[in-house]
């Protein structure tokens, strides 16, 4: 682990540490050259993980956690939204039942991210697989997810992505933390915009013609129906599953 | 602002991590133990796209007309190049000129 970290920038694309893993269908492997390919693609995605990073920093130090309590929330527990709802929780004495139970429920669509993995992790190891997995956020996921259906066979993409995001993400609540109120509205910059728009072109890429027209509308009634009675990020869990249940049933057909 | 640091918020951040490494994880672990069937395939097909659609759904709902114009340039951009880096530097550029447009820079 701390090896891949401290030589990704050095790597030539081709190095005898690359480990073949046969499957079914194209070739996964789990090297260097694919975790960096993953780092890469992934810093413009980075940055606006960065921006939300300041104003979590800020809002944490407000909330009353030390500089070194919210870096090390940031750099364990790597899950943007719970944070910020957690530090939103935050107060003197620390409601840790709430604090952690929301985390949980605010994680729970994790699962769902996870299992949709399953046909490329399977075939990398226990540690690989799990290591990846704690890197893993919204945004990369989506990212991984669009590489690996293109068949590049990088099973180290959702790591190096991680990664960057996770860099990207701790420096920035240690600068956020520090510096507190006197950071600018990051927002002012159009960074809020930023998942938006990679969620939107990863999206043209997932269209698979008209078969894809039923799930997603459906998704996009349950996900409108569960926003507006639950509070928090119940939707997306819904918004998933039913878009799983109308292809199921329009694949049964 | 002193580097005090309570071992009660420690703790809570180390529980907060734990929770969330479950999460991350125990969706593979789960779907790893078993050999799913065919709709369970067509299911774990359909969730990536499911998932990014409902948040997208709250995320555009939330925003206004000018992330919508930028969004827009975002979608026709990504399937002209099949691009997603030049698709979100097309949309940010959209949305900061519609922003500045709008309040009359």
């Amino acid at each position: 682990m701390s090896r891949e970290d401290a030589d990704t920038v050095t790597v030539t694309v081709q190095d005898g540490d690359e480990e073949s893993v046969p499957g079914d269908g194209e070739e996964l492997r789990f090297s260097r050259s694919g975790a960096v390919s993953g780092f890469v693609s992934c810093v413009p995605v980075a940055l606006g993980v960065g921006g939300y990073g300041l104003i979590f920093g800020v809002l944490a130090r407000e909330a009353g956690l030390s500089v070194v309590t919210a870096v090390l929330m940031s750099a364990t527990v790597l899950a943007g939204a719970a944070q910020l709802i957690a530090v939103g929780l935050w107060e003197w004495p620390i409601p840790a039942v709430a604090v952690i139970g929301t985390t949980f429920v605010v994680n729970l669509r994790y699962l769902l991210m996870g299992a949709s993995l399953r046909q490329w992790f399977t075939r990398l190891s226990s540690r690989q697989a799990y290591v990846s997995l704690f890197f893993m956020a919204d945004e990369n996921w989506a990212l991984t997810i669009e590489d690996l259906r293109e068949g590049t066979g990088r099973g180290a993409f959702l790591l190096g992505s991680g990664l960057a995001i996770w860099i990207f993400w701790v420096l920035a609540t240690a600068i956020g933390a520090v510096a507190g109120g006197r950071i600018a509205n990051p927002e002012t910059y159009g960074l809020g915009f930023v998942l938006t728009a990679i969620f939107l072109a990863l999206l043209v890429g997932f269209w698979d013609g008209r078969t894809s027209l039923a799930p997603w509308a459906f998704a996009v009634v349950v996900a409108l129906t569960v926003e507006t009675i639950f509070p928090g990020r119940w939707y997306i869990l819904a918004g998933g599953i039913a878009a799983c249940l109308v292809e199921v049933i329009q694949d049964g057909r | 602002m002193v580097a005090e640091v309570s071992l009660t918020a420690v703790m809570v951040v180390f529980g907060m991590s734990v929770v969330t490494f479950a999460t991350k994880a125990g969706g593979f672990w789960a779907i790893d133990r078993i050999e799913p069937g065919q709709s369970t395939r067509d299911a774990l097909d359909a969730l990536p796209g499911g998932i990014i659609v409902s948040i997208l759904t709250i995320r555009l709902l939330e925003g206004g007309p000018a992330e919508w114009v930028a969004g827009i340039v975002v979608v026709l951009v990504a399937r002209s190049t099949e691009n997603v880096l030049i698709a979100l530097i097309a949309g940010m550029g959209t949305l900061v000129l519609v922003r500045w447009g709008r309040t009359g820079f």
